[in-house]
């Protein structure tokens, strides 16, 4: 076990399946020489050399397809995105294409492929470099959609996404990459598409992803004040839903919230919403409530953008109302 | 001359175009009667392009194609019956049905394969480079796209890598002066495509597109030059979209004087022509062209009495299967 940063957690993963297999190499702005903007490619260059770790023109249409045919013509790419708002600049290349062919091709062709990039707002960094657009990445289906929030879950994750034989979107939040955590030694997998219970209770529960479990942490400790037992169950995955923990935990707490840092409107806590319904109705005492971004632009004054994001407080008061 | 094809491949390259030319006629008159589906893209009077731009590539080698890719697909080598079935959407189809007319592949035959956004095969291409270079392999990947897509942003972006990182790519140019239905001459700056390969330090050279030895020549060159290692080069084969963008394509916006102009210049004709010259008997051609027609008719027979798929859910091609 050893205390690592996210963001180190994650340079362990790519240093480790980069030695362990010859056909895994990492392309994206500013990750060669200059190692990455949150420093998750450092040192990698030096240790393998510019053909697998390769700086690129700022092109993010052209690399997230060639990063498609790269993977499926024998190597298994890591691309690197800047922001998730430069997604959109790719999508031709997961909605129609990497999301596509091993189903249409009859399964003539895996698609080994890791877009990492890094969403979420909290740092000032504008309405361009801020969102969180795992709604939108997680209609598609066809590719899988990951985002953990400590550590150890973004080594073990991460390196499950790089062995896995379809594609996956690897989400970071750049307020996580400074965040400590334990992280154990050797080769961790932690498998794709499985929930994790960071925290037990008996009278809510809360679901979020990302930097909004660290949210929804603080909020189960200000609950505790109430008289409030909140269980806090990290997705980790968004898409494989691993629905089963979600009902098991409904089934215990018959209250639900669920987070998340993007839009509301046709969002990801809507899908949720939805899920928990569909499987879990008759356990409900209460409708589910939803904590997510208003629908609107990311401000870049600190008061405008912290009034905006969910945090703790917000969470809080959405679990005393449907408890009420 | 240097890469001239011999007169054996000359005779191959003649009996795939025919081979194509009777696909293509056949589609249309069963378009006629209703018995197609969707948007079909015919490539009469084209076949020159696809089918002798892939004659020169190994069979490891891979291939990109446009909507427009019946002559490719049949050039790199994939039989008929799987090509026509995969059209009528059977179960014995290229894709088993799953892919339509636009985006057949043949992973075996290097064909990876047909792309109906249009300017996606050209970074496709690049990706399959890309790999072929950080795994040090001797492939070549070539694309084959149109004047219309040499308009898409992606088609720069890709240009600049291949050129920057020496990919071993050929870049085939196959302008048929439409893009829709909007001539060439409205959609671009420049006549010639090819002086953009200058922008990003690639040889290019423009051929008479409907002259299947032309065309040999001028990509086989490319071809040879990027499996050496030295990096990507552009052919802008230079032809006309005889037919109308697709089956939908009402008509009416093409000169009668030009259609009939290159009619004149069929690449069947100017083929036949030059193997007569090089001392093809007459009944050796006679021979080739009945058997060729004979192969496609009994392709269409077979592939119009063979079964539609049955819909099942796939778990070897959903990605949140336990099969992944």
């Amino acid at each position: 076990m050893a205390l690592m940063r996210y963001a180190e957690a994650l340079n362990a993963a790519l240093r480790e399946e980069m030695q362990a297999d010859p056909s895994v190499f990492l392309f994206g702005e500013d990750i060669g020489r200059y190692g990455g903007v949150f420093k998750v490619s450092k040192g990698l260059m030096d240790e393998f050399g510019e053909t697998r770790v390769r700086d690129t023109p700022i092109s993010e249409q052209a690399l997230t397809a060639m990063a498609v045919t790269a993977a499926m013509t024998g190597t298994r790419p890591v691309l690197e995105i800047m922001y998730a708002d430069f997604v959109p600049l790719a999508l031709d290349a997961l909605v129609n294409q990497a999301s596509i062919y091993n189903y249409i091709w009859n399964g003539q062709v895996e698609i080994p492929l890791v877009l990492r990039t890094q969403g979420g707002g909290g740092a000032g960094a504008g309405a361009q470099h801020s969102k969180s657009l795992d709604s939108m990445l997680a209609h598609i289906p066809g590719i899988k959609v990951v985002a953990p929030a400590t550590p150890a879950d973004a080594k073990g994750m991460l390196k499950a996404a790089i062995r896995d034989s379809q594609p996956v979107v690897f989400l970071e939040h750049k307020l996580l990459y400074n965040m400590r955590g334990d992280v154990p030694d050797g080769d961790i997998i932690v498998p794709l598409g499985k929930a994790a219970t960071v925290r037990e209770g008996t009278d809510i529960s809360l679901f979020a992803s990302s930097r909004m479990v660290v949210e929804a942490t603080r909020a189960a400790e200000l609950l505790v004040e109430d008289g409030v037992s909140a269980e806090v169950i990290d997705l980790r995955s968004l898409r494989p839903l691993d629905i089963g923990a979600i009902v098991a935990s409904i089934t215990k707490t018959h209250h639900a919230v669920v987070v998340n840092e993007g839009w509301r409107f046709c969002g990801y806590a809507a899908e949720l919403s939805a899920s928990i319904m569909d499987h879990a109705f008759d356990e409900l005492d209460a409708p589910v409530a939803r904590v997510t971004l208003p629908d609107m632009p990311i401000p870049y004054s600190e008061p405008l953008e912290t009034a905006m994001l969910p945090n703790a407080a917000k969470i809080r008061a959405a679990a005393l109302a449907t408890l009420k | 001359m240097k890469n001239t094809p011999s007169v054996d491949e000359h005779l191959e390259i003649y009996r795939r175009m025919l081979l194509v030319r009777h696909l293509e006629e056949g589609l249309g008159a069963l378009h006629k009667e209703g018995r197609t589906r969707g948007p079909i893209h015919r490539c009469d009077g084209q076949e020159a392009v696809g089918v002798a731009a892939t004659a020169v590539l190994e069979p490891d080698d891979k291939v990109t194609t446009t909507h427009r890719g019946h002559a490719v697909y049949i050039g790199k080598g994939m039989a008929m019956r799987p090509v026509i079935a995969e059209i009528f959407g059977r179960a014995t189809g290229a894709c088993a049905g799953r892919a339509g007319h636009m985006l057949i592949a043949d992973a075996d035959k290097g064909v990876i394969g047909g792309n109906a956004i249009v300017g996606a095969s050209i970074p496709a291409a690049a990706g399959m480079a890309l790999s072929m270079q950080v795994l040090g392999r001797k492939g070549v990947a070539l694309c084959v796209f149109g004047d219309g897509a040499a308009q898409t942003g992606i088609c720069h972006e890709a240009m600049n890598m291949a050129g920057l990182w020496k990919l071993p790519m050929v870049f085939v140019l196959e302008h048929n002066g439409f893009g829709l239905t909007v001539p060439s001459e409205v959609q671009s700056a420049v006549p010639d495509l090819s002086v953009r390969a200058a922008g990003y330090a690639m040889p290019a050279e423009i051929v008479d597109g409907n002259d299947a030895v032309a065309v040999y020549r001028a990509v086989g060159a490319m071809v040879e030059r990027a499996r050496r290692g030295e990096g990507p080069g552009l052919v802008e084969c230079k032809t006309y979209r005889v037919e109308g963008f697709s089956t939908s394509d009402m008509g009416g916006y093409q000169k009668p004087e030009d259609i009939a102009a290159w009619k004149a210049r069929d690449p069947l004709r100017i083929s036949r022509a030059a193997l007569l010259a090089d001392g093809v008997p007459e009944e050796r051609l006679a021979a080739l062209e009945t058997a060729a027609r004979e192969e496609v008719d009994a392709a269409f027979t077979a592939a119009l009495s063979d079964p539609f798929p049955a819909f099942t859910p796939d778990a070897a091609c959903n990605p949140y299967s336990e099969a992944h």
